[in-house]
């Protein structure tokens, strides 16, 4: 009986801490679509901060960081380091189940919303995301400057970014944000996650998702290329020759 | 102008991408050659991922080459015999380049043994076109026709050989061996390197064989429509990576382009397109060999596989 109500006070006490505060996402869309015409864009999400009865007045305001992360593939950094006079390729890391597309956003700077040690172990951040997911890391193959060096070649496209003005709270408990898609944003599932956090201790955490896919001709044409790749490599080949063949009596003079 | 590429995930230049081809297609039909090796560097340069930049270009030179080898059939510039040789000997190269290539890709450093093949190869024979344009050029200026036709009685060791064939048309009789083997290399070095070997072929042709240079581009230019025709379908069948897009503009503009290059090459002399073609695969040369020697800005590169 008395192991019972221990339980039992165990329970609303642990709900009553973890649930204090809980988030209601909302995105503009849950499907991106690629037209032949697109050159990027702009996804809005909306969020409330949701308090119950027990929730306790807090004296720092709340902090937000959002992480959307794209298809995830196997991506290779190589370095090229001089060999004689020569400048080669030598060392390699490899990052397997990486996001093609990570993007954070926040409300201010990520190192005034947490410490380093916290981000670090509540994954928070471009290159704590980057941190092989599993039991710890090895610090030997989790070299800095190939992760470094992997935001810097993604960032060029746009791929990999970090704002921290993207987020704004509209009131205490509304806030919305702005994802940028860059045009050369992967096809596929994106995982959003917003955390939300107060005095640099993370109070909740909300997860949503949507999709970026092509519609009508591309979509054709992408399925055309995986399933039935011998028609689409033989029209290819056909389209070319026959193209060829025009050329050359459209401009046939003789 | 911006179109969504679907296979390259990206979109790109209308404009840029016709312009760029139209370059590649005139070039590639002035000297004969493919242009792949043209092509593909500047597709990367515009952002198109590697894979697709190849793939697609195959069939940007497919087109071109259909179109410059239609042309030459009809008058009469390809030796068919020739061609059909050097298209089984291709073959067979490709063949064993294909295991070649796994196996210096299990050993590493096989961009190194790659671009240092590229320059080796570029380099000599621009550098030995480029000298048997300039000797011609002189030649022709002293008024003595640089004679390169052999007769009876001229041909070296290594032409003779079983299977002695006549090509008429190429004016060339020499047996079948050599040149199956040296199509075959071709065909090895191209699955290697990932190239067509029409550069290669040219001059090959041109100064080993002795084949008049009409006959050369047009018969070079068929066993180019095969070999990359060839190489489109494995593309398109172990990663399609095939952008038929961005290859409709490709093939739109590199027809164009190899009509008025063809065109400008029948009317250049034999000299000054030996020379210019010497000039043209030193550059490139050269632009490799920079590549490798002046420290990098970005030591740094990406290489991304996404699973599908």
């Amino acid at each position: 009986m008395i192991r019972a109500l221990v339980l039992l006070a165990a329970v609303v006490l642990q709900t009553g801490l973890a649930r204090a505060e809980t988030l209601v996402l909302s995105l503009a869309t849950h499907q991106v679509l690629i037209s032949s015409s697109f050159t990027g864009g702009q996804l809005a999400i909306f969020g409330a901060v949701e308090r119950d009865g027990r929730t306790i007045a807090r004296a720092a305001s709340y902090d937000l960081v959002i992480s959307v992360q794209g298809p995830r593939g196997t991506m290779v950094v190589r370095e090229k380091e001089a060999l004689g006079p020569l400048w080669v390729n030598q060392g390699q890391r490899r990052f397997i189940e990486t996001p093609g597309f990570l993007w954070i956003g926040a409300n201010r700077q990520l190192s005034e919303i947490i410490t380093p040690q916290l981000a670090r172990r509540e994954r928070i951040g471009l290159s704590n995301m980057l941190i092989p997911r599993g039991t710890g890391f090895d610090v030997d193959l989790w070299d800095p400057r190939f992760v470094d060096a992997l935001i810097r070649l993604k960032g060029r496209d746009r791929l990999y970014g970090e704002d921290t003005r993207a987020a704004a709270f509209l009131t205490p408990n509304l806030f919305r944000a702005n994802i940028p898609l860059s045009a050369r944003a992967p096809q596929g599932n994106y995982e959003v996650e917003v955390v939300l956090l107060a005095g640099g201790v993370p109070l909740a955490r909300q997860t949503t998702n949507f999709e970026v896919v092509t519609r009508g001709i591309e979509q054709r044409i992408g399925l055309a290329a995986r399933t039935s790749p011998i028609s689409y490599g033989a029209m290819t080949v056909a389209l070319a020759m026959l193209i060829g063949w025009l050329a050359q009596i459209v401009f046939r003079r003789d | 102008m911006q179109l969504y590429l679907p296979i390259a995930e990206m979109p790109i230049n209308i404009l840029l991408i016709l312009a760029m081809s139209m370059g590649v297609g005139f070039i590639s039909g002035l000297f004969g050659i493919g242009g792949g090796f043209l092509m593909t560097p500047l597709l990367i340069f515009s952002g198109v991922p590697a894979p697709v930049a190849v793939a697609t270009s195959a069939a940007q030179v497919t087109a071109s080459a259909s179109s410059s080898a239609l042309s030459a059939w009809r008058k009469s510039l390809i030796d068919p015999k020739l061609a059909l040789l050097l298209i089984g000997g291709g073959s067979v190269g490709t063949l064993i380049g294909v295991v070649l290539f796994n196996m210096l890709r299990r050993l590493g450093q096989l961009d190194l043994v790659i671009t240092l093949s590229y320059i080796a190869l570029l380099g000599t024979v621009g550098t030995l076109t480029l000298l048997e344009g300039a000797r011609g050029l002189r030649a022709a200026r002293r008024g003595s026709a640089g004679r390169l036709r052999r007769h009876g009685g001229e041909h070296p060791r290594w032409m003779r050989g079983p299977l002695m064939m006549r090509f008429p048309r190429s004016r060339l009789y020499c047996s079948a061996m050599p040149i199956l083997l040296f199509a075959a290399s071709i065909g090895v070095a191209g699955a290697v390197l990932g190239i067509g070997g029409g550069f290669i072929m040219v001059p090959a042709l041109l100064f080993l064989f002795r084949v008049p240079t009409k006959i050369v581009i047009g018969t070079t230019q068929m066993q180019i429509v095969f070999t990359m025709a060839a190489a489109t379908m494995i593309h398109a069948l172990t990663n399609a990576s095939v952008d038929i897009l961005l290859a409709l503009l490709l093939i739109t503009g590199g027809a164009v382009g190899a009509q008025f290059g063809a065109r400008a090459g029948a009317k250049l002399k034999a000299e000054s397109f030996r020379l210019l073609l010497g000039l043209l695969l030193l550059a490139v040369a050269i632009r490799f060999g920079v590549e490798l020697v002046v420290p990098p800005a970005e030591p740094f590169s990406l290489l991304e596989q996404v699973q599908p």
